[in-house]
C-alpha cells in the first residue's frame, strides 16, 4: 500500500449527499478484473452532463473531494476507492462515510477524513468561490488546513500508523501465526466445514 | 454486567487482543462470488500464498450469470471472462465452487443458509454488503472489500475495531398483510441510511420472534441500507428447525452440543446496548420507496412527499434531486404511480416462501398489459422447489417470465435491465439511480405489493385486487 503522511491539492466540491457506490462506480464495471483502469467508470453517470463539478476545466488535476454527508453508502465494492485512486484522487473529505467504503479506502491508501458538516460547507464556499485555492490534509498533525480553515479530524493510532508507514495488513497479521493457530485447535468440532479437509 | 448477542459472538472470536490495536478476529465461514474475488487471488498469487482454510471457504457464481439460455456461452465476454477467471481461481487453489448449471448454484446469500453453512454463532463474511443476510441466524455477518477477501483468504481472520451496538425493538404483532419487507422499509425510513453508521443491529421483540427464517433473512439483508456494519437476531427454536438435517448442519452428539451453545446466544437481560430504537410493529402497513435511497419511503396509501417539508438543507435537496430522478411530483399518491417492470428476487426476496406468496396472488389473474414480471428464484434449489411445487405454471400462466437463479435485476450485471427511464416495482434491496440500468427508477416493495403491482400495473398491495382481476373460470 502506499503511504500517506500529508497532502496539498486543489479539490472537487462535490455538493451531494448519499453517494452510493453505484454512483461512484457502476456495476458494469465491475467486471473487470484487475484494479487499475477504473477512471473512466468515476461517477459515469453525472459525468455526461458536461457542467458536472470533475468535468469543469478549472477542477482537471485536482486531488482532494470534498462531499457530502454519507459518502460511500451501499455496496462493499473496493472498486470505488480503485476508480477515486485511479482518477487522481488522494483523500476524501465527509462529515459522515458508510463503513465498509471507509474501511476500503484505508486499506488502499486514500485518506478518508471527517469533518463537521460546517468545515464541509466553508471548504465549498472556498473552493467554489477560487479554483485554484489548495487544501492541505496533514496526517501526520491530523489537521486539514486550507484558508481560513484549521480542522482537526480523528483517526484512531493504529489506522493512522499504518497509513503512515504503508503497511500491508496481511503481513502483520502473519506475524501472528501462532496465535490463529492456537484459535484453530480450540474450535468446537460442530462448527460447519464448506469441505472435508 | 451482561453482554449483547454481538458481543458474545464477537468475543468467541478473538484471536488476539491488544492494547491500541483492532482485535484479531476469526472467521468461520467466508462466501465467494466472481464479482469481488478475482484482484483478491492475483493479490495471493502475487505474494506466493496459498488459501489458509479451504475447509472454511466457499464460493458461487452469481452477478453476471444470465437467466436465460443459460446452456449456451455467456454472451457478454467481459461477464464471461470473468466467471472464467473465478472458475481458474477456484481450480488453481482448490476453492469449492458451485458454477452455473450446479444444482447448488445461486446467489451467495441464499446458497450458504441453505446448505446449513450459515450457523448461530459464526462469523461469516464475503465480498459483497447484504453478507448482513446472514445475521438473522444469529451469525456476526458482514461484508468485506477486496483487500479484504485477500486478507481472509490468506489468514482465516480480519483486524477489526468492535462496533457498537444497537437495539431495535420491534413491538406488537404486525397487521396481516404486512410483511418483513415493510417492516425494514418502515425501519430505515425512520432511522436513515446513515442511522446504523458504526453499529451492529439486533433487531428483537414480539415481532420478530414471529417471523419464519425467511422473513428473518430479508431483515437482516437489507440493514446495510441503514448504514449498519451487520445485522443479528437470536437464534431460537425456529433457527433450529430450519437447520436441522441441512446438509452441513451438525449430526448426533455435534447437534447437541451446538444446540446447547445456541441457546446461550442471547442478550443477556442488564446487557446494555449503545443505541435503542422501538418501533409499534402493529402500526405497520406496506411500505414502498418513492425515491433513490432506501430511506426514501413511506405507507403505500401516503403521497410522494413535497421535497420543501423536510427540515434538513440537504435531506430536502436530495429530495428534489431524487424526485427529478424519478419523474414524479410532490403530492402525487404512491398507489397512482404505473410501472413498466415487475422484478421479483434478489438476495433479499428470493427465497421459496417469497416465490408462493407471489404465486398466490397472481394465480387465476394476469400480469396487466404492458408490464414485464420476471421471477427470479434466488437460487437452483429454490427453481426446484418451486416446481415441485407447481408455482412456475403459476407464473407463468399469469404472463410472467419464470428465469434460471442469479442476482438479475437486483443490480443489471447481467443482460437483465431497465431501459432508460422505464420504472420497476422491484422486491430487491436498491433503488440508487441506475442500479438495474443506466436511467432506470426502481420502486423497492415487498412480494406481495410486487405481486399485486404486476396485475394491476401500477403500485398496490394485494388489498387492493379485486375478483375483477382473476380470470374467469380459473
Ligand atoms: S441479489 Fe442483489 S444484493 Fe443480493 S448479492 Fe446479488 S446483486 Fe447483491
Amino acid at each position: 500500500m502506499e503511504a500517506f503522511t500529508t497532502h496539498t491539492g486543489r479539490a472537487v466540491p462535490l455538493r451531494r449527499s448519499n453517494v452510493d457506490t453505484d454512483q461512484i462506480i457502476p456495476a458494469h464495471w465491475l467486471k473487470k478484473i484487475t484494479r487499475d483502469g477504473f477512471e473512466d467508470g468515476l461517477f459515469e453517470a453525472w459525468r455526461k452532463d458536461p457542467e458536472f463539478v470533475t468535468n469543469r476545466p478549472e477542477r482537471a488535476g485536482a486531488t482532494v473531494l470534498v462531499a457530502g454527508p454519507d459518502f460511500g453508502t451501499g455496496s462493499s465494492r473496493e472498486h470505488a476507492v480503485w476508480a477515486l485512486q485511479n482518477f487522481g484522487f488522494k483523500t476524501v473529505i465527509s462529515s459522515r462515510f458508510a463503513d465498509i467504503f471507509r474501511g476500503n479506502s484505508l486499506k488502499n491508501g486514500l485518506l478518508t477524513v471527517v469533518l463537521p458538516q460546517e468545515t464541509v460547507e466553508q471548504l465549498w464556499k472556498l473552493t467554489e468561490a477560487d479554483p485554484t485555492a489548495e487544501i492541505t490534509v496533514d496526517l501526520v498533525d491530523r489537521q486539514v488546513r486550507a484558508q481560513g480553515v484549521v480542522a482537526e479530524f480523528e483517526l484512531d493510532d493504529n489506522a493512522r500508523w499504518r497509513l503512515l508507514e504503508g503497511l500491508d495488513d496481511i503481513s502483520l497479521t502473519l506475524q501472528n501465526e501462532a496465535d490463529i493457530a492456537t484459535y484453530e485447535s480450540g474450535r468446537p468440532t460442530f462448527k460447519p466445514r464448506t469441505i472435508q479437509a | 454486567m451482561g453482554r449483547t448477542l454481538a458481543e458474545k459472538v464477537w468475543d468467541d472470536h478473538v484471536v488476539r487482543r491488544a492494547e491500541g490495536e483492532p482485535d484479531l478476529l476469526f472467521i468461520d465461514l467466508h462466501l465467494l462470488h466472481e464479482v469481488t474475488s478475482p484482484q483478491a487471488f492475483e493479490g495471493l498469487r502475487q505474494a506466493g500464498r496459498k488459501v489458509r482454510r479451504l475447509d472454511l471457504t466457499i464460493a458461487t457464481e452469481d452477478h453476471n450469470t444470465p437467466t436465460i439460455d443459460i446452456d449456451k456461452p455467456i454472451a457478454d465476454p467481459v461477464s464471461r471472462a470473468q466467471l472464467e477467471t473465478l472458475r481458474a481461481n477456484c481450480a488453481e487453489f482448490g476453492v469449492r465452487l458451485h458454477s452455473l448449471g450446479d444444482v447448488e448454484q445461486g446467489v451467495v446469500h441464499v446458497v450458504g443458509p441453505q446448505l446449513g453453512l450459515t450457523q448461530p454463532g459464526t462469523t461469516v463474511v464475503c465480498g459483497d454488503s447484504h453478507t448482513s443476510t446472514h445475521g438473522a441466524f444469529g451469525a456476526l455477518a458482514f461484508g468485506i472489500g477486496t483487500s479484504q477477501v485477500e486478507h481472509v483468504l490468506a489468514t482465516q481472520t480480519l483486524p477489526l475495531a468492535r462496533p457498537k451496538t444497537m437495539a431495535i425493538t420491534v413491538t406488537g404483532a404486525l397487521a396481516d398483510g404486512v410483511t418483513a419487507k415493510d417492516l425494514i422499509l418502515a425501519i430505515i425510513a425512520k432511522i436513515g441510511t446513515g442511522g446504523g453508521q458504526g453499529y451492529i443491529l439486533e433487531y428483537r421483540g414480539e415481532a420478530i420472534e414471529k417471523l419464519s427464517m425467511e422473513a428473518r433473512m430479508t431483515i437482516c439483508n437489507m440493514s446495510i441500507e441503514a448504514g449498519a456494519r451487520a445485522g443479528m437476531i437470536a437464534p431460537d427454536r425456529t433457527t433450529f428447525d430450519y437447520l436441522q438435517g441441512r446438509d452441513h448442519a451438525p449430526t448426533g452428539e455435534d447437534w447437541d452440543a451446538a444446540v446447547a451453545y445456541w441457546q446461550t446466544l442471547r442478550t443477556d437481560d442488564d446487557a446494555v446496548f449503545d443505541a435503542e430504537v422501538v418501533i409499534d410493529g402493529a402500526t405497520l402497513s406496506p411500505f414502498v420507496t418513492w425515491g433513490t435511497n432506501p430511506g426514501q419511503g413511506a405507507p403505500l396509501s401516503a403521497n410522494v412527499p413535497d421535497p420543501a417539508s423536510y427540515e434538513d438543507a440537504s435531506e430536502r435537496h436530495a429530495a428534489e434531486k431524487a424526485l427529478e430522478y424519478m419523474g414524479l411530483t410532490a403530492g402525487q399518491p404512491l398507489r397512482e404511480i404505473k410501472v413498466d417492470t415487475v422484478f421479483v428476487g434478489s438476495c433479499t426476496n428470493g427465497r421459496i416462501e417469497d416465490l408462493r406468496a407471489v404465486a398466490g396472488i397472481v394465480e387465476g389473474r394476469k400480469v396487466a398489459d404492458g408490464v414485464r414480471m420476471l421471477v427470479v428464484p434466488g437460487s437452483v434449489r429454490v427453481a426446484l422447489q418451486a416446481v415441485e411445487e407447481g408455482l412456475d405454471k403459476v407464473f407463468k400462466e399469469a404472463g410472467a417470465e419464470w428465469r434460471h437463479a442469479g442476482c438479475s435485476m437486483c443490480l443489471g450485471m447481467n443482460p437483465d435491465q431497465l431501459a432508460p427511464g422505464e420504472r420497476s416495482a422491484s422486491t430487491s434491496n436498491r433503488n440508487f439511480e441506475g442500479r438495474q440500468g443506466k436511467g432506470g427508477r426502481t420502486h423497492l416493495v415487498s412480494p406481495q405489493v410486487a405481486a399485486a403491482t404486476a396485475v394491476l400495473g401500477h403500485l398496490a398491495s394485494p388489498a387492493d385486487l379485486s375478483d375483477a382481476n382473476a380470470t374467469a373460470g380459473v
